[in-house]
């Protein structure tokens, strides 16, 4: 794979000139990247075939990085953005690049309402339990008890699920793994960029900076294995009871299913209605007499 | 062969502690950018699985040669 000219395996893929990236030390947006490019490669997909579209926050800068089409949107709303782009051109494979606080926070809706669509996008939610890119601040999925500069004393508040959550919204595929996984993280990005449907992958990852400094896991190397320690696989968490599986981190698969493709159905219906010569439905919103 | 860009290395240790072989040790010394840099010292250990260019975030680690 490597020959002697050609350096890091993934480097063709960057914008070599903007590197190195603006992320912290250790920082697991960096390994959210390479297992992308590896599934990529698996799943046999040409990055020119590919819009990245994110939102606001430290995982949301990864598009800048790599040298394919990208939007960098507005707060939360990545996925609205990539709906778009998805019924613009639906031959594109639309990935989504977005953190939990862009994604479940502000953008919670989207999320829920692409996933009951099944709209044909991969979204890849780097989930550092915690708003990096700001400061430190607690967030949708902030453990319970976690430190945060907004949680001084500990979160209060029960975090989202987000994996299960966007599995009982409709979405076709859904996984969650953590970057010390990343063969596996890999295989589950690979199988969500094939699905034809909405993709949901969530990567509990490192924000050693915000989350590790507050949560006395100073070094990104402690918060990796400290999630490799707590992580159990969804076959093996299925069986347990809930007082067994406080406090660990379920990975795996949590969705994989098919159903019609709301790209693909909205194209149908337009097709139809043009080779009916009269597209019936939208000339009718004009002749109801009020 | 592993080589190492140490523009791109920010000392982070994931390629140290995940390296199933045990092929990195952190340097004693700090580079320009204050930074301890990983350096292969078992690399005849290495079985170019990888999986240290697949973890490292910053994509500074090149391992030549397929996996044995
Ligand atoms: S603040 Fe946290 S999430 Fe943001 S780049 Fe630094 S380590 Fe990564
Ligand atoms: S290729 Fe594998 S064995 Fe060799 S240094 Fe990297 S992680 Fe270690
Ligand atoms: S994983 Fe990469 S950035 Fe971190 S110490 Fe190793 S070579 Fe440097």
């Amino acid at each position: 794979m490597n020959d002697k000219t050609k350096g890091n395996r993934f480097m063709d893929y960057l914008r070599r000139e903007r590197m190195p990236t603006i992320f912290c030390a250790g920082c697991g947006n960096g390994i959210v990247i390479n297992t992308f490019f590896n599934a990529m490669e698996m799943a046999e997909l040409n990055l020119d075939n590919i819009t990245m579209v994110s939102g606001i926050g430290c995982s949301s800068r990864i598009p800048g990085y790599i040298k394919c089409d990208s939007l960098h949107t507005t707060h939360g709303r990545p996925i609205a953005f990539a709906t778009g782009v998805k019924l613009a051109n639906p031959e594109m494979d639309v990935v989504v690049f977005s953190g939990d606080g862009d994604a479940a926070a502000i953008g919670g809706n989207h999320l829920i309402h692409g996933a009951r669509r099944n709209i044909n996008l991969t979204v890849i939610c780097i989930n550092n339990s915690i708003y990096g890119m700001t400061g430190g601040q607690i967030s949708p999925t902030s453990p319970k008890g976690s430190f945060g500069s907004t949680a001084p004393y500990g979160a209060l508040e029960t975090p989202f699920d987000l994996a299960e959550l966007v599995s009982a919204a409709g979405a076709t595929y859904v996984a969650r793994w953590t970057t010390a996984h990343p063969l596996q993280l890999s295989n589950a990005i690979k199988k969500g960029l094939q699905n034809k449907g909405f993709s949901f992958i969530e990567v509990v990852s490192q924000c050693p900076t915000y989350f590790g400094r507050k949560n006395k896991m100073r070094s990104p190397v402690d918060m990796m294995k400290w999630m490799k320690e707590q992580s159990i696989v969804k076959r093996k968490a299925d069986k347990m009871t809930e007082e067994e599986l406080e406090g660990k981190l379920i990975v795996g698969d949590f969705a994989d299913r098919s159903r019609p493709e709301f790209s693909e159905s909205l194209c149908e219906l337009v097709n139809q209605k043009c080779q009916e010569g009269s597209p019936e439905a939208i000339k009718s919103a004009y002749k109801i007499k009020l | 062969m592993i080589k190492m860009d140490e523009d791109l290395c920010k000392g982070c240790n994931i390629c140290t502690e995940f390296c199933p072989r045990k092929v990195y040790e952190q340097s004693k010394e700090l580079d320009k950018k204050g930074v301890h840099l990983p350096v292969p010292v078992n690399e005849e250990k290495c079985k170019k699985c990888n999986l240290c260019a697949l973890m490292c975030p910053d994509q500074a680690i090149t391992v030549e040669g397929n996996e044995e």
